[in-house]
């Protein structure tokens, strides 16, 4: 378990350094994971090493954005008068973007002809 | 009396409390999930999120204090990010042969995020600040934060937008995506990843891991496209 939380954060330690030097936009976190991506198909084996820690992160992950969400709570205020008018802009808009997502994956999915299995 | 104020005080500015909190919250929240029979609405993160305030709240404690345990918990955030590696890895041949699909869904996903937030704001009346905060918010809160910052939004702003759009995400997609007729766990995943970031990301987790997995492909993917996507909108209702 040591060694592969090691390795993670190894990867997120040198993503957050590209990110930095390299005055990217994309988070250091990201660019991490797709260093660990790489390691994963480069090295044979090394996935079921780091298989256990890796899935009882993500067997949690939702619990990882409370303190978050806590924090968001002190600052409903900041919405401040036009509260209304951005809740109806998120909600909508969140549910337009799924399904707009969802119908273009499954229509170009049909015509290139790369079906569910 | 005096004891156990004195032992409040000695608790409630240390981190031991906030974080076996945040796990209880957490813990009841799952328990409040899984005792509705899992219905998307009672959601974990929400009713975790909702038992905390109201107890920051009755204690009078700021959210400085409650961070101080919390931070354990939000850490993890880094490391958890670059785990989706392995979900993303396992499903390797999946996501080469989906390459077509996956690009479309991002880019419908993606610009209509940010399109229609900033068109019904603006419609809505909100103009200046307020309205450039709302174009980044289904990226992932870190990148939406700094899109913000560049195209003249306020970050905390954001950061409150981005936190509601994942909930909101993760509440709908699931009724949303049975009302559309939409079974491809694929297109399921990917479409709450685009939309709502991490938080979705959780929820797909917890339903399917396909559809885990093409959630944290979705989030990763429009945390690049929001940067360039949200900018674009923005200068549209300049």
């Amino acid at each position: 378990m040591i060694h592969s939380l090691l390795v993670l954060l190894a990867c997120q330690l040198a993503g957050e350094a590209a990110a930095r030097l390299l005055g990217l936009a994309v988070p250091g976190p990201v660019i991490g994971m797709l260093l660990m991506l790489g390691l994963l198909a480069a090295l044979p084996g090394f996935a079921a090493r780091v298989r256990p820690t890796a899935e009882g992160i993500l067997a949690n992950l939702s619990l990882l954005f409370v303190p978050a969400g806590v924090g968001v709570v002190g600052h409903i205020s900041t919405l401040g008068t036009q509260a209304v008018a951005l809740l109806v802009a998120l909600v909508v808009s969140t549910v337009l973007a799924i399904a707009a997502a969802a119908a273009a994956f499954v229509l170009v999915a049909r015509l290139a002809g790369v079906g569910d299995d | 009396m005096t004891d156990l104020t004195a032992f409040w005080s000695y608790l409630s500015e240390g981190p031991l409390l906030w974080l076996a909190l945040t796990l209880l919250a957490y813990a009841a929240g799952d328990a409040c999930f899984r005792a509705s029979g899992r219905k998307p609405y009672v959601n974990t993160v929400l009713v975790a999120v909702v038992i905390l305030a109201v107890i920051l709240w009755a204690t009078g404690t700021a959210y400085g204090t409650y961070f101080e345990g919390a931070q354990f918990v939000h850490f993890l955030l880094g490391p958890a990010t670059v785990s989706l590696a392995l979900p993303l890895f396992d499903n390797l041949g999946q996501l080469r042969r989906a390459a077509l699909p996956v690009a479309a869904a991002l880019l419908a996903g993606s610009a209509t995020a940010a399109a229609s937030a900033v068109a019904i704001a603006w419609a809505l009346g909100v103009r200046g600040e307020a309205l450039a905060s709302v174009a980044p918010k289904s990226a992932t809160a870190p990148v939406a934060i700094g899109i913000a910052e560049r195209i003249g939004g306020a970050p905390t702003l954001t950061a409150v937008l981005v936190i509601l759009t994942g909930i909101t995400g993760a509440v709908v997609a699931t009724p949303l995506l049975n009302a559309l007729r939409i079974r491809d766990w694929r297109a399921r995943g990917l479409s709450v990843g685009v939309a709502s970031h991490g938080i979705g990301t959780a929820r797909a987790f917890q339903i399917n891991p396909t559809a885990g997995a093409f959630a944290g492909l979705g989030m990763a993917l429009n945390a690049v496209a929001t940067a360039f996507i949200a900018p674009l909108v923005v200068a549209l209702f300049r």
